[in-house]
């Protein structure tokens, strides 16, 4: 039954991160190593094949976010000093920290014995971590993955990454566990990221199906959640992609749509592709927007920014650190605004969207600057006007509900009467 | 054959004409020193850099006028700029957009775009749509504390450049062209620090707003030309002392990209703080020390980039306490009695920054205080309000 195999995937991604709290609290006590590292080029196979825990700042910035903590911890770190006009995910997770490192899901989080710095496709993670390094005082190791400026990875710049990965990364990794390089273990672990990966780019790309039995922006966020943070090359992983391929498989024969906040969305109006983040803090309200209007979302960029697979990468066992490097140069925020601009429109196309939109969240450089050369652009590649809000990631001053509906609104309206105009 | 510029050196120009001509360069938005230069060298080409740091030498040996792109300040009206840029994004990036879309930068054939920030970077690919036919390279330079990774990549990096930048202009240097460019910018870095080295010693002399002007003067000058008018004001600062004033010495932190509006930099300076030190334009003077003329030019180049002791916000920090000492030392270096940050609005790296430098400075007990502008800023009664009571305070309880 889909229901209860949705609810498998659900439960088991609920467990998984409740499990891996748990050790990350227990880690003092347990002697796990506690690596903290980003989201776009995390290098997880790699953490874990040293027995070590990842934790993601990021992620814990828009937990704290949906469960309605970060307007307090944002304003925490400003009265320390940091400026109303930086990323709020940092300021959220000074906050969190100054606060007593509460997490998001109840648990005390534990130090950092190792800042994992993977600086890719973002400048703020340069200064969060060096922000960090100051509070916790501990190993930091810089990992600089060169951004693809004239939209590909150069091969001098992979030869870079490389050389960093075994002349820095690997030594930190080594010192701060104990334990020695090993990769054969490695190797294990990227079998398993690209098991899972196959799966998790069947369960994306079903968004080309009518009706789509995925929400590729408000739904695939939880479903990139595990291997965008600790579970990439984990059979946990493993398992989890494998149970949620079913489930999307299932929905698609049936001829169903994805569960949204107002009950299962069969009969789908409008089919959209999205460029850049959701905002958390209002985030269940913010998708009822579009799912009060019928409207679906069938691919989006933002569910790219831990890795872009679904144009073929996988993690290759074969070239282990070779594979990392290709991983960390591809996450999404790496790419130019170019190459951005194709992904869009080639979604728009694949997916056969009706119309895309454009959240541009005010924490975010990285994603931000451009977007409005970004809608230009794909609007005239692809004859389709775009809709552009605005608004922040977990910062709950910067959410206006009521304009982004009344934008939304106006938006499907023109959607509409572009199709009267077509087939009058 | 002397340049205009060495002729302007010989003439004994007088501070105000040295001034005059830099505020000239400095208001012309159109460029007019770079489009004279490219009319009177036919085979000559210009190539602009945005904030911070750019290997100029590498443009300058392919046969290009190396241009700061610094944006149009005040002295802009933004008409088509907005229309690229949310309101949360800083200012720069609308007016380099307003001024290569009026047609002011029609004459750049290439435009480096330096890993300052993600604003900067994303404005790489924005340029390589709406300019096609000019060469934009994202200059991505090394963040890894290991050394030997560094140079090795950097040279690359350069020697990439130098090729690109070659087969546009139809000039590849050799290595002795090479050399010859970075010897000249080891000349303009070393006419930059006497400069500052002599405002730090008699800031009565070189007030920032003259040093500034001729500074941004420099961003567009041909180095010969800059040099010689740099001359000429030192010159002329000799020839005519002024009388030094019970003013506050202050260190401006902050300002290394979008540049503040001429009017804040007097506004500060009248308020009674001699600005002794700042990051201003930063990356005329990012590598600290002389780049060597011998062996291979570009690893040169990029080992002086790699040893250089150049702290700021858009590297990396190796030392966990740089960030703790930087005001510090920078205070002490510049025998400053107080820190000012004076920082772009929505500036990620200078705003991200300040909070670790400004406990840095706190816990040495160095006065600090913070505010932001934007290049086009009209309003100065409330920064002049600021740094003249900041300027009391340390007169009064004797930091001073
Ligand atoms: S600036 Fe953007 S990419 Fe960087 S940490 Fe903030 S939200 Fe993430
Ligand atoms: S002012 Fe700051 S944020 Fe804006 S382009 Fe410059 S460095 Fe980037």
């Amino acid at each position: 039954m889909a229901t209860v195999q949705k609810d498998r995937s659900m439960l088991l991604q609920k467990e998984m991160i409740a499990n891996h709290f748990a050790r990350l609290e227990q880690a003092p006590e347990t002697g796990e190593k506690v690596v903290y590292t980003f989201v776009p080029g995390n290098l997880t196979e790699l953490i874990r094949s040293f027995g070590a825990l990842p934790m993601l700042p990021e992620i814990n910035a828009l937990q704290s976010g949906m469960r309605k903590q970060s307007g307090d911890y944002i304003a925490e770190a400003e009265r320390a000093g940091h400026s109303e006009d930086v990323c709020t995910y940092v300021k959220c997770d000074i906050g969190m920290m100054r606060s007593g490192n509460i997490g998001p899901g109840g648990t005390k989080l534990p130090k950092p014995d190792l800042l994992l710095l993977s600086y890719t496709g973002c400048y703020t993670f340069m200064k969060w971590f060096e922000l960090l390094r100051e509070e916790y005082q501990c190993p930091t190791v810089m990992f600089h993955v060169p951004y693809q400026g004239d939209g590909v990875l150069e091969p001098e710049h992979r030869r870079y990454m490389l050389r960093q990965l075994r002349e820095q990364v690997i030594p930190a990794l080594e010192k701060v566990t104990g334990r020695r390089y090993d990769e054969d273990r490695l190797r294990e672990h990227l079998v398993r990221s690209a098991r899972a990966e196959d799966d998790l780019v069947a369960v994306l790309q079903a968004g080309k199906l009518r009706p789509s039995p995925i929400d590729g922006y408000f739904g695939t966020v939880y479903y990139v959640g595990p291997i965008f943070s600790a579970f990439r090359g984990t059979e946990e992983g493993v398992e989890y992609y494998r149970a949620l391929r079913e489930e999307v498989d299932e929905r698609a024969a049936l001829g169903l749509g994805p569960v949204t906040p107002d009950g299962p969305l069969n009969d789908q109006k409008y089919r959209l592709v999205v460029e850049g983040p959701p905002n958390w803090t209002s985030f269940r309200d913010f998708w009822k927007m579009f799912s009060d209007e019928r409207a679906v979302v069938v691919a989006s960029t933002y569910t790219k920014v831990g890795g872009t697979y679904d144009f073929g990468f996988r993690h290759d066992p074969a070239d282990p650190l070779g594979t990392l490097a290709d991983y960390c140069s591809g996450c999404y925020t790496n790419l130019n605004l170019p190459s951005r601009i194709d992904m869009l429109v080639r979604y728009i196309h694949e997916y056969q969207a009706d119309g895309f939109l454009i959240n541009s969240v005010k924490s975010c450089n990285s994603f931000s600057a451009g977007q409005l050369m970004i809608l230009r652009e794909v609007e005239k590649r692809t004859g389709i006007p775009g809709a552009f809000i605005e608004s922040d990631l977990v910062d709950p001053r910067y959410f206006s509900a009521a304009n982004i509906k009344n934008r939304l609104e106006s938006y499907f309206q023109m959607i509409d009467a572009r199709r009267l105009g077509k087939t009058a | 054959m002397a340049t205009r510029g060495e002729d302007a050196g010989r003439q004994a120009l007088t501070r105000a004409a040295v001034v005059d001509r830099a505020r000239e360069i400095y208001d012309d938005l159109d460029f007019g020193v770079v489009r004279q230069w490219l009319a009177e060298h036919p085979g000559g080409k210009a190539g602009g850099y945005l904030p911070v740091y750019a290997p100029r030498e590498v443009l300058h040996a392919c046969g290009f006028l190396p241009v700061g792109i610094h944006g149009g300040g005040d002295r802009l009206e933004i008409i088509r700029g907005d229309a690229f840029y949310q309101s949360y994004i800083c200012h720069l990036p609308r007016s380099v957009i307003e001024l290569a879309q009026s047609g002011r930068l029609d004459m750049l054939s290439a435009v480096l775009f330096p890993s300052t920030c993600d604003v900067i970077r994303n404005l790489s690919g924005m340029w390589k749509l709406l300019y096609p036919d000019v060469y934009v390279r994202y200059i991505d330079v090394p963040q890894t504390p290991d050394p030997g990774a560094a140079v090795d990549f950097w040279a690359g990096e350069l020697e990439r450049l130098a090729r690109d930048l070659g087969d546009v202009s139809g000039h590849e240097p050799g290595d002795d062209e090479l050399r010859q460019s970075i010897a000249l910018y080891n000349d303009v870095r070393a006419m930059v620090r006497t400069l500052y080295a002599v405002r730090q010693e008699r800031p009565w002399d070189v007030p920032t707003e003259e040093l500034y002007l001729l500074l941004r003067a420099g961003e567009s000058l041909p180095p010969e030309e800059f040099i010689a008018l740099a001359r000429g004001y030192l010159a002329a600062v000799e020839a005519e002392p002024r009388r030094p004033r019970d003013n506050s010495r202050v260190v401006i932190v902050g300002a290394f990209c979008e540049q503040p509006p001429l009017g804040l930099i007097k506004s500060i300076e009248r308020a009674g703080c001699y600005i002794v030190d700042d990051d201003f334009l930063l990356g005329n003077r990012f590598l600290t020390h002389d780049v060597p003329l011998d062996g291979d030019p570009l690893r040169a180049l990029a080992a002086a980039f790699v040893r250089n002791d150049q702290h700021t916000s858009v590297l990396y920090e190796i030392d966990p306490l740089g960030k703790r000492r930087l005001m510090r030392d920078r205070v002490a270096a510049a025998h400053a009695h107080g820190v000012i940050f004076a920082t772009p609005s929505f500036c990620d790296p200078a705003l991200l920054d300040q909070p670790m430098l400004r406990a840095g400075a706190e816990d040495a007990g160095i006065p600090c205080i913070a505010f932001k502008y934007a290049e086009n800023s009209g309003q100065f009664q409330q920064f002049r309000e600021q740094a003249g009571t900041f300027s009391d305070s340390i007169k009064l309880w004797g930091a001073a």
